[in-house]
Order: C-alpha cells, then structure tokens, then sequence
C-alpha cells in the first residue's frame, strides 16, 4: 500500500530534569541552560509511522519541522530510526509564532509535500502543553482529525484509531487523509539505527523558508500570531500546601466546600 | 537527559583514542574503497572513528534504557522448554528486538554482507556495555561473533547465504561441548555423515551446555571420520534451524546468567553445511573460534567488574553510617580503589589485546585479495603472536577480577547485598562462570604458560618498560621494573634443570605475575595519556600488585627450599 506519511516533530529544551535556575525573573523558560531534545511525544508519533512502514514497505515516512537552523537535529533524528525524507521550515519571518501561526506555517508546507495520507504528531509538547497544534493544522487543511490517539492501524484507505477518553478508551474510524495526534501510551520510539546514523549524520537537511511554502508572511510569526503574553507566574507547588483530607463524610463535605468556594 | 552508558563513562571513550587506533582503521576500511559503493561506509579515519562512537552511543542509550531496566525481570523470569524449543523471558525478547532495530547484529562483517565492518575494539566495547547491563544477555548479543569463523573459513556459497543474515538481526551459537566432551573437546563425538545420494552431511547425536543452543545458525564440531578418536577427525558444520533435525531436550537451570539458555541438543539427522576443510574443525577453526570468544568473556568481566564498581560506588556515597557516608570510611574507600583499579587493568589489556587481534586479522584478511608487503607479513606475525600470548591473560585474569570485584560489591552492600531487591545479588551469580566457560582460568594459564618459559613476556614488558612516561607515573615504571625483575627471576629459578618438573605447580603464579605486570604497565601508559581518569588507578593497581609479586616470590622461593629440604 503507497502511504505518504508526514511526521510533525518540534525540538523543545529538555525540562524534565530542572532546578529553580530554569525559570527567568519574568517566568520564560531559560533555553540557554537547558539541552534541547525532540519533543518526546512526537517520537511516538514517529514509531506509528515507522510501524507503518513496517507493514506497508513502500510507504514513506517525512519528518516536518520548524524552528532555528539547529532544529535540524530534529530530521535526523527522524532519518536515523528509519525516516526516508525531511523538511525543516526556517525563516526569521516564523520567529515568535504561537500554535495558530505554526499550525497555518505547517500546513502550507503539508500542501507542497502533497499527495500526503496522513499526518501524525504528538500529542503535545512539554514546553506548550497546550495540544492545539494537532487541531489547527487539520483545520488549515480542510481534513478529519483524531486527538489522543494510543495506537492506530490503516486498511483499505481507512483509519482506525484508539483515543484516550476520560474513563476509558474510544474506537473511531475514518478515510485518509487525516490528522492523528498520538499519545505516550503508544508503543515506545524504537531506537536509532547504526547504518541510518553512519549514512545520514552529515547529510544535509532540506530547508524551507516562507517562500517555497507560499505562506502568507501576515500569517506567519509574530504577525500572524494573536496569542500575547500577558503575564508568567511560576507556580511551584509545596507540601506545606497540601491538606490530608480523611475519606468520612465531613472530610468530604471539607472537600467539597472547598471545591465551590 | 536521558541515560548513556557509554556518554557516562569518559574512561571508556579513552580506548578509542589510542594511537594504534588510527593504522587499524585503514586496515580494516582498505583506503576506504567501500565508501564508493556503500552509503554508510566512511571516507576518512576521522569519520570512521566518529562512526564508532555514534554506534557505540546507540548501545549506551539501548544498554541504559532497554537492556539494563530488563535485567532483573530477566533474571527472575528466565527462558523456559517446551516442545523441544526455548522461550526467551520477554525482557530477553525486547532486548534482541532493540539490538536488532539499532542494527547491532554482524557488527564486525564487511560491508558487503550488511555488516558495520567495524573493528574489535569498539565491538568489544559495546560487548563491555552490554555485559554491565546484564552479563546474561550479552552472551545472546555476543555470539554474533560466530560469523567470523564463516567469514574466516567457509566458503563464498557459505559466506553468502549465512553471513547477510546474520547481520539482519538472527541468532547464533556454538556448539561444541558434549556431556562428556567439556574441555577435552578432541574427544567430541556428534557424527557427521555425508549422503553420498543428497549430496550433503547429516548431524546425529548430543551437545550439552551449549549457549543460546536453540539460535538461528549453528556452528558444530563433529566427528566427519569414522574411526578416528582424536581432534584430527573433526570438522565444522553449520546447522540453519530452517532446516529442522535438532530439538532442545532440556535447559539448564544455573546459578547465573539466567537469561540466556544453557541447552542439551539431541540432533537427530540434521542436514548441515560443511565450513571450510575437513578434519580441521578443532585443530584449527576452533581455536581461532575460542579466541575470540575468550576475549568476548574478557569483555563480559569488564562489564561485570564495572558494574560492580558503579553499584559498591553509589551504595557506599548513599549509606550512612555512623553520621557519614561510608564510602569515607578507610576500609570501604579501599575496597572501592581496588575494584576501580581492577576493572581499569582488565580494560587496559582487554582493549590492547583487541587492537592486536584487530591488525593481524585484518592482514590476514588482505593477504586473501594481495600479497602482502615484508613489512606488513612482519607486522602480521608480531601482532599474531602479541594476541596469542595476551588473549588468555585477558580471560583468565579479567575473569578472576570481575569475581574479586562483585565479592567486594557484595561487601560494601553488607546485609543488603544479599536481598534480591541490590542489582550487586545478580552479579555475584553472573560472574561466577566468567572463569569456568570458554577454557577455566586453568586452561588459560596452561596456554600462557610457554610465553612465560619462552621469554616472551619477558620481552614484552622490557618493551613496555622503555616507552616514555609523564614524570608522575616515573616511580610507577620505576616499581615495574623491579617487579619485572622478580618475576624474571622466578622463571629463571622454576627453568634450573632440577625444578622443571614443578613448573605446572607453579605455572599460574607465573602467569599471573605475568599478566600483573604487563596490566600494570598498559595502565601507567593510560595514566600517561590521562592522569584524571587513570592516574589513581595506576597508583593502586601497582601498589596491589607489588604486594601480589611478592606474595607470588615468596610462596615460589618456599616451594623451592622445603621441597629441597
């Protein structure tokens, strides 16, 4: 089965291992000390693709990304687990985007990759956290989207995928082509392949600036970004905060009252 | 970020760097022609080098977050038999499965079989890792290195239909040992029958304590010659388990290294490929065979012993006892040293034995496709000779060590070293066989012990004793020196025409003197090249062994006069 498989995947600073000096006094995150990674969700959006290639030999996993020129790392990473293409978006006129202008940037660039089947990515990142990316770059194509999907199958031009529900799990089929965010539940990124890194570590990433995407600069960047910060406020959460509640019935009626205050 | 098992230890890195570093890698990429045809074949030394530590990385990262955190479920849940076939525990299966994905299968083939042409150093090396990680497993990883005796000695056809599947990811084992055939192979009796009407050998017969015996592709040492009794009347076969004809009858159920199957094989008609010459088997592809296995071991201890050190390490920073860490305690700081130097001594000659197997296999490999120069048939044979003498120092001493060093893991722990919840319980068990399997430590001593009658050690370390060193290690050469003469002495006194009788009484205090003295001598040279990771090292190592020499002396020189007496 011929299946053109885009993988979204963003390089984001390493914050899972912090201390108090990764935060600057207005509450940004502090890029400078911290290493960057690929966002580790969307490596396991990267293995559903592989899987698929794993099962659909002639299918062709392209990894997209967007960022500085060192977020080139990002398509290696990619080219060294079995990706076969890769595309970084860089342009000064992509600096500042929020999730609306990156979304919209992605999508032309899904556009001139054309004819794609799937797009995948994950869920979120764990500098954002804020899930919108998989949305909006479906609404800027026109295409049905599943979020929070734990594992995926494609048969026939038919998708099949299982969501994380609140409470349980949802089955839901659609056609191609389609947006897929994918969660940690799914089956771990296999690891980097000897032959794929000894071939592809100097090899040379393709770069897209807004140009060969014709992208609209107004929708792009800052300017086509309408999300303003207003203020960040570093919340750390002590245990000097938290309160034992006892499971009895004025316990809960505690719970509760403090709930609707 | 995440763990490495090889980002995380710089001393480790340090082999690559060694100067011999550079003339093997022309070697082994022969002015690195496959670059034309192979995408992933280097163009230069730098890259070439670089490739290794980018695939080594790759172990560190499947050994740190795979292989390691299997370990334990491994070890608890082990592989089972039924119906005459292994299951693998399902951590084993995830660990072979990542070993496959990362291409870590036929890392030492050539190119042209899909393999990563890579040289024994950084193999042995990810070897090391793995064993850290789970000396169990590295026994399913590491008999990759079969390959090379089909490589060596089978034919094209062989070579062809056997090796490119070895580098996709499938098994091997080799299966050598008979329930009474251990250590005198020459005794084997598996048969061998050739069918004159299917044109081709059929297998029958029982192997015993064969390793992984339920792999993909076999090697198999069987009597070919009807009558014969010795080694001269066995050849090498391989058996393809496409083929069918052999069933595991029963697994073993050891002490250590739990995950990887001990198997009896009832080979019943199994058709088999002859490799290489008739009646060569033993005599010829076996040792070479059991060389490289033997310096695989080598490597298994150094993974051990690291282990060992890491888990003594961060137990003895973490304890407290009586208001402070114990690792500031004297009596356990010393252990820790010891264990350091150990593992570091093991790693210096491991790593410099396989740069000597790496250039005289490589030229032995070009003399296949040209002449070689004088130069070059010089520098085969000297290197030939170099691995020979070292190979069983590297086994039989990183073998005793990795055992010394899990004992004293095992002691820092005190009372929790013998719960089950300390990776160093695991340890203990696994190193226990690193001196028995692969020739004892006895056998390893009975090959070294002519390089010790014939001077060549001796000519060795007086090689050793006038390379250059940093003024800082100047009084450790210094002390070599000294001890080399005591050691030169005893075999002197052990060779007097009334003594020769005793000298296997005394053969392995000879050797390990030996051996002590020419570790001690690669380790001043790491200190040399860098003081911060080895310098401590050395200056422990060489202490220790100055007290093991004389120990070695004395009990020699007692020998002497009570026997006289």
């Amino acid at each position: 089965m011929k299946l053109n498989v885009v993988v979204l995947m963003k390089q984001v600073p390493d914050i899972r291992t912090t201390n108090n000096d990764v935060l600057l006094p207005d509450g940004s995150i502090n890029r400078a000390i911290l290493p960057t990674i690929v966002n580790p969700n969307d490596m396991y959006a990267l293995e559903q693709a592989l899987l698929l290639k794993d099962m659909y030999p002639e299918a062709t996993v392209t990894v997209l990304s967007m960022g500085p020129m060192q977020a080139a790392d990002v398509v290696r990473e990619g080219w060294f687990r079995g990706a076969d293409k890769g595309v970084l978006l860089c342009d000064k006129q992509f600096a500042g985007s929020d999730t609306l202008a990156t979304s919209y940037t992605l999508a032309q660039a899904i556009k001139q990759l054309a004819p794609v089947d799937l797009v995948l990515c994950g869920s979120q990142s764990i500098d954002g956290e804020t899930a919108h990316v998989a949305s909006q770059v479906a609404c800027h194509l026109g295409w049905p989207q599943f979020t929070f999907a734990n594992a995926l199958q494609v048969e026939n031009n038919q998708v099949t995928v299982e969501r994380q529900i609140e409470n349980g799990v949802e089955k839901a089929q659609t056609s191609l082509p389609v947006v897929i965010s994918v969660t940690n539940q799914a089956p771990v990124c296999r690891p980097k392949n000897a032959k794929n890194v000894m071939m592809h570590k100097r090899t040379e990433v393709l770069v897209w600036s807004l140009n060969d995407i014709q992208a609209d600069a107004n929708q792009c960047g800052w300017t086509g970004s309408p999300t303003r910060v207003a203020n960040m406020k570093p919340l750390a959460w002590q245990a000097k905060e938290a309160q034992q509640i006892e499971p009895t019935d004025t316990g809960i009626a505690t719970l509760m009252q403090w709930i609707v205050r | 970020m995440m763990a490495n098992s090889y980002t995380e230890q710089e001393a480790l890195q340090h082999y690559l760097r060694h100067p011999l570093m550079e003339r093997i890698v022309q070697l082994k990429e022969r002015n690195f022609e496959a670059s034309k045809s192979c995408s992933y074949a280097p163009k230069n030394v730098e890259e070439a080098v670089d490739n290794y530590h980018s695939v080594l990385e790759i172990v560190g990262d499947i050994c740190a977050n795979v292989i390691a955190p299997n370990a334990f479920g491994v070890d608890n849940e082990g592989p089972t038999c039924a119906d005459g076939k292994v299951n693998y525990a399902s951590g084993t299966r995830k660990n072979l499965q990542a070993c496959k994905q990362a291409g870590l299968m036929g890392m030492s083939m050539p190119y042209q079989y899909g393999g990563l042409n890579f040289s024994n150093v950084p193999y042995l090396m990810a070897a090391d890792m793995i064993s850290a990680a789970d000396a169990g497993f590295v026994n399913l990883w590491a008999l990759q290195d079969c390959a090379q005796t089909i490589y060596e000695f089978g034919s094209e056809e062989l070579k062809n239909k056997f090796l490119p599947r070895v580098c996709a990811g499938e098994t091997m084992s080799m299966d050598l040992t008979e329930p009474d055939s251990g250590s005198d192979l020459q005794s084997a009796q598996l048969k061998a029958t050739y069918s004159e009407q299917d044109d081709c050998w059929y297998l029958n017969g029982v192997k015993r304590f064969i390793t992984n015996g339920d792999s993909d592709i076999h090697l198999v040492l069987a009597r070919s010659e009807e009558g014969t009794k010795d080694g001269r009347g066995l050849s090498m076969f391989i058996y393809d388990k496409r083929d069918g004809g052999v069933e595991v009858r029963r697994i073993e159920h050891k002490m250590g290294i739990k995950g990887s199957p001990t198997c009896e094989l009832v080979y019943k008609n199994a058709k088999a490929y002859l490799c290489g010459d008739r009646r060569m088997g033993l005599i010829k592809y076996v040792m070479s065979l059991m060389n490289g296995a033997r310096l695989g071991i080598a490597a298994q201890s150094a993974g051990i012993s690291q282990a060992a050190y890491k888990e003594a390490a961060y137990y003895a920073k973490h304890r407290k006892q009586f208001g402070k860490p114990i690792e500031e305690m004297p009596a356990v700081a010393e252990m820790l040293d010891n264990m350091k130097a150990k593992l570091d001594a093991t790693r210096a000659l491991l790593y410099q034995t396989a740069r000597y197997v790496d250039l005289y296999k490589t030229l032995e490999d070009i003399a296949k496709e040209r002449k070689l120069l004088p130069e070059e048939r010089a520098e085969q044979k000297k290197y030939a000779k170099m691995a020979d003498a070292f190979t069983p120092l590297a086994k039989g001493l990183g073998g005793e060590f990795s055992n010394q060093n899990v004992y004293d893991c095992v002691q820092v722990h005190g009372g929790s070293g013998l719960m089950k919840e300390y990776t160093c319980e695991r340890l203990y068990r696994d190193a226990r066989v690193t001196t028995i399997y692969e020739g004892t430590t006895q056998m390893q001593v009975i090959a070294a012990i002519r390089y010790a009658t014939n001077g060549f050690y001796a000519s060795v370390m007086q090689e050793f004793s006038q390379m250059p060193v940093t003024e800082n290690m100047q009084p450790l050469q210094c002390v070599l020196q000294e001890l080399q003469e005591k050691y030169i002495a005893m075999v002197d006194l052990m060779q007097t025409d009334n003594l020769k009788d005793y000298i296997d009484a005394m053969s392995r205090r000879l050797v390990e003197m030996a051996g002590y003295i020419i570790m001690g001598y690669l380790l001043v040279q790491d200190a040399c090249a860098n003081d911060y990771l080895f310098g401590k090292s050395a200056r422990v190592f060489v202490a220790y062994i100055a007290a093991e020499v004389d120990k070695h002396c004395s009990y020699i020189q007692r020998f002497v006069s009570i026997g006289r007496c």
